[in-house]
C-alpha cells in the first residue's frame, strides 16, 4: 500500500541533497545540477498532493515550474560560459571580482 | 507492486542524486544527473501524471541534460578532476545543515499516511486535456506569462553568448 | 490484451494467485520483446542489406551477393562477424560511460517502438499520449550519442557526437510543428486514434486534407532525416571528414548496436510519416467487412500489410536519397532548420486555425 508519506519523504530526502549539493560544492555546474534536483523534488511534492487530491492543478504548476527550470538553465548557462570565458574557471571560490 | 516500482525508481533516484553531488567529475555528475531525472520521471507516471512524466523526459532528457552536457565539453571539464570536495569547514557545516533539513522533513511528513489509491480518479486524469483545460482557462494568464519568461531567457542567453561586438 | 489475459487466467491454475497488474505487465514486456526480435531485428538486418545493394546498382557495381540467393543473407554473415571481433576499448576513453553509451542509444529507440502500431490491434501500447511519448523518448538517444562522443576521447569521435547532438535537438523543433499540425487536424495524441481519423484513400488521408498538409509532411520528413542523421544531413559521421562521427572508436558488438539504431531509426521514420499523414493500416470498409467474415486474423494480416507496404515505399524514397543528393554543410543544415523549416512549421501549425477564423468571417458576411 502506497501512503501519500512515502513520495514526500522522497521528496524531501531529494531536495536535502539538492541543499547539501549547493552548500557543499564549489563547481558552478555542480551547484547548477543540485539547483535541478531541487526543483524536482518540489514537482514531485506537487504531483504527489494532486494525486492524492485527486485534482489536476498540482499537475500544472509542476509544468510552469518545468518552464521555469528550462529558462533557468538557458540563462545560468549563458552566465557561467561567460564567465569561464572571462576568467578561466568556474570554481565559485575563486570568481571573486566583480568587474566584469 | 506498485510498491516495487516505487521503491526501485525511488531508491534509483535517491541513489544517483547522491552521486552527482559527490562524483569529481562533472560529466559523470551530469550523467548521474539524467538517471535521477529518468526516475522522477517514473515516479510522476506512478502517480499517474502521465503527460507530465513524458514532459520531464522531453524537457530534461532532451533539452537541459544536452546543453549541459554540451557546455562541459566546450570547457572541456570532465578529464581533470578540477574542484575536488575537500571537506572544509563550510563544507561539514553544509552537510550537517542539509542531513538536520532531511531529519526535519522526514521526520514531520512521516506523519501524512492519506492513501494514494483509495480516490477513485476519472479517465482523464493526469492526461493532456486535462492538464490543457486548466492551462487555457483558470491559468491562461501565468501561461502567457510562461511564454514572454521564455522569450526573454531566449534573448538573454544570445546576448550572453553573442561575442562582444568591437 | 485483456482477452489474453483473461484466456491465460482461465487456462492455468497457478497463474491465478498472480496480481492481474503483474500479468499484464509480463505480456507487455514479452511483446515488446517479439516487436524487437521477431519485426525490428531481421528489419534492421534486411534493410541494410537492401540498402548495400542499391547503393552498387546507384554506383554500377554489383553489390554483397555471395552469402546464400543474392546475397540474402549477407547481414547474418556481418552479424556474427562482429559478435567474433574483439571488443576494443581505447586505453584513454573513459571506459564506464563508453560502454554505456550504446545501450542508452539502443533503448532510446528501442522504446520508441512501443507506440508503433502495426495494424488496428497489433500495438505493444496504444498510450494516450502516444506521439508525444514518442517526441520524448527519442531525445534520450542525444544523450547516448554524446556520451558516445565524449567518452571515445577522439577529436573526430566528439565533433561528431556534438554536431549531431545539435542536429538533433534544432531539428526536433520543425518535427514537433508538423506532428502538432497533425495533432490539430485528429484533436488526438494516441497514434491509434490519429490513424483511425483517416480513411483507407488517399482523398482521407491527413496528407490531402488542406493545402498546407503536404508542405507540413514534406517538412517533417526533411526534419526526421536529419534527426535520423541521414544523408543529406549526415554530417556526424561525414566520411571524408570524420572518419565515422561518434562510432569511430567503436568495434564488435557496440558498433552494431549503433548501426541497428540507425537502421531501426529507418523504418521509425517511415511509420511515424505512414502513420501520421498516409492513412496507416486503414482498408477500405468492402475489404474490412469481408476480412471478418473470415477470422480476425487475415484482418490484422492485411491491415499490417497495407502499413507495411506503405512504410515500405518510404523506406525505398529515403534509400534513393542517400545516394542521389550530395551531403549539406553545418551552417547550411542550421540555416535550412532556423531560417526555413522552423517559420514554415509555425505557418503550418497556425495557419490551420487561420483558416477557420477566415471562414468563420466569411459566414458573418453571408448572414449580414
Amino acid at each position: 500500500m502506497i501512503l501519500l508519506s512515502h513520495y514526500i519523504v522522497v521528496s524531501a530526502i531529494l531536495f536535502s541533497i539538492g541543499v547539501i549539493g549547493v552548500l557543499c560544492r564549489r563547481n558552478a555546474l555542480v551547484i547548477f545540477m543540485s539547483v535541478e534536483i531541487m526543483l524536482n523534488a518540489a514537482n514531485l511534492a506537487f504531483i504527489a498532493f494532486a494525486r492524492e487530491h485527486g485534482g489536476m492543478e498540482g499537475q500544472t504548476i509542476a509544468f510552469f515550474v518545468m518552464a521555469l527550470a528550462a529558462a533557468e538553465v538557458a540563462v545560468g548557462l549563458g552566465i557561467i560560459m561567460a564567465v569561464f570565458k572571462k576568467q578561466g574557471t568556474i570554481d565559485l571560490a575563486k570568481i571573486n571580482f566583480l568587474k566584469g | 507492486m506498485q510498491l516495487a516500482f516505487f521503491y526501485f525508481f525511488s531508491g534509483l533516484s535517491i541513489l544517483s542524486a547522491l552521486f552527482v553531488i559527490f562524483f569529481r567529475n562533472t560529466l559523470s555528475a551530469a550523467i548521474a544527473l539524467v538517471v535521477t531525472l529518468f526516475g522522477v520521471a517514473c515516479l510522476f507516471g506512478l502517480l499517474e501524471a502521465h503527460f507530465l512524466a513524458a514532459m520531464q523526459v522531453l524537457v530534461y532528457a532532451g533539452a537541459v541534460m544536452v546543453l549541459f552536457l554540451f557546455v562541459i565539453m566546450l570547457m572541456n571539464l570532465g578529464r581533470e578532476e578540477l574542484l575536488k570536495i575537500k571537506l572544509a569547514f563550510l563544507g561539514i557545516i553544509g552537510v550537517i545543515t542539509g542531513v538536520c533539513l532531511a531529519i526535519l522533513l522526514v521526520t514531520r511528513f512521516m506523519g501524512l499516511s492519506a492513501p494514494l489509491l483509495s480516490l477513485d480518479l476519472g479517465v482523464e486524469y493526469g492526461t493532456v486535456k486535462s492538464v490543457g483545460k486548466l492551462l487555457f482557462g483558470e491559468y491562461l494568464i501565468p501561461f502567457e506569462l510562461t511564454s514572454i519568461l521564455l522569450l526573454v531567457a531566449i534573448i538573454g542567453a544570445i546576448t550572453l553568448a553573442r561575442k562582444p561586438q568591437s | 490484451m485483456e482477452k489474453i489475459v483473461s484466456y491465460l487466467v482461465g487456462h492455468c491454475e497457478k497463474l491465478q494467485h498472480l496480481p492481474e497488474d503483474f500479468i499484464y505487465l509480463a505480456l507487455q514486456v514479452v511483446a515488446g520483446l517479439l516487436v524487437l526480435m521477431l519485426f525490428v531485428a531481421p528489419f534492421a538486418g534486411i534493410i541494410s542489406f537492401v540498402e548495400r545493394r542499391i547503393a552498387a546498382r546507384v554506383m554500377d557495381r554489383v553489390g554483397p551477393n555471395r552469402v546464400g540467393p543474392q546475397g540474402i543473407f549477407q547481414w547474418l554473415a556481418d552479424g556474427v562477424k562482429s559478435l567474433l571481433k574483439e571488443d576494443i576499448i581505447p586505453a584513454q576513453a573513459d571506459s564506464v560511460l563508453f560502454r554505456l553509451a550504446p545501450y542508452l542509444v539502443f533503448v532510446g529507440m528501442f522504446a520508441a517502438f512501443v507506440v508503433v502500431p502495426f495494424s488496428s490491434g497489433l500495438i505493444v501500447a496504444d498510450l494516450n499520449i502516444g506521439i508525444f511519448y514518442l517526441i520524448a523518448v527519442t531525445s534520450i538517444v542525444v544523450v547516448g550519442i554524446m556520451m558516445s562522443g565524449w567518452a571515445s576521447n577522439n577529436k573526430y569521435s566528439l565533433l561528431g557526437g556534438m554536431r549531431s547532438a545539435a542536429q538533433i535537438v534544432s531539428y526536433e523543433i520543425p518535427a514537433g510543428l508538423s506532428i502538432l499540425a497533425v495533432v490539430i487536424l485528429s484533436g488526438s495524441l494516441s497514434i491509434q486514434s490519429i490513424i483511425k481519423a483517416q480513411g483507407a484513400y488517399p482523398w482521407q488521408w491527413f496528407l490531402f486534407q488542406n493545402p498546407l498538409m503536404p508542405i507540413a509532411f514534406i517538412s517533417l520528413f526533411i526534419a526526421s532525416l536529419a534527426e535520423g542523421n541521414r544523408t543529406p544531413f549526415d554530417i556526424p559521421e561525414a566520411e571524408s571528414e570524420l572518419v565515422s562521427g561518434y562510432s569511430t572508436e567503436y568495434s564488435g558488438m557496440r558498433f552494431v548496436f549503433f548501426y541497428f539504431e540507425e537502421w531501426a531509426n529507418l523504418y521509425l521514420i517511415a511509420a511515424v510519416s505512414t502513420a501520421l499523414f498516409l492513412g496507416g493500416w486503414n482498408l477500405p470498409s468492402a475489404v474490412v467487412s469481408w476480412a471478418q467474415t473470415k477470422g480476425d486474423v487475415l484482418l490484422h494480416l492485411l491491415q499490417f500489410l497495407t502499413f507495411f507496404i506503405k512504410a515500405m515505399v518510404m523506406v525505398f524514397i529515403i534509400i534513393q536519397l542517400r545516394w542521389t543528393l550530395p551531403r549539406v554543410r553545418v551552417d547550411q543544415l542550421m540555416a535550412l532548420c532556423w531560417k526555413y523549416l522552423t517559420p514554415i512549421g509555425f505557418v503550418v501549425s497556425l495557419g490551420w486555425q487561420l483558416g477557420w477564423l477566415y471562414f468563420l468571417r466569411e459566414c458573418l458576411w453571408s448572414v449580414m
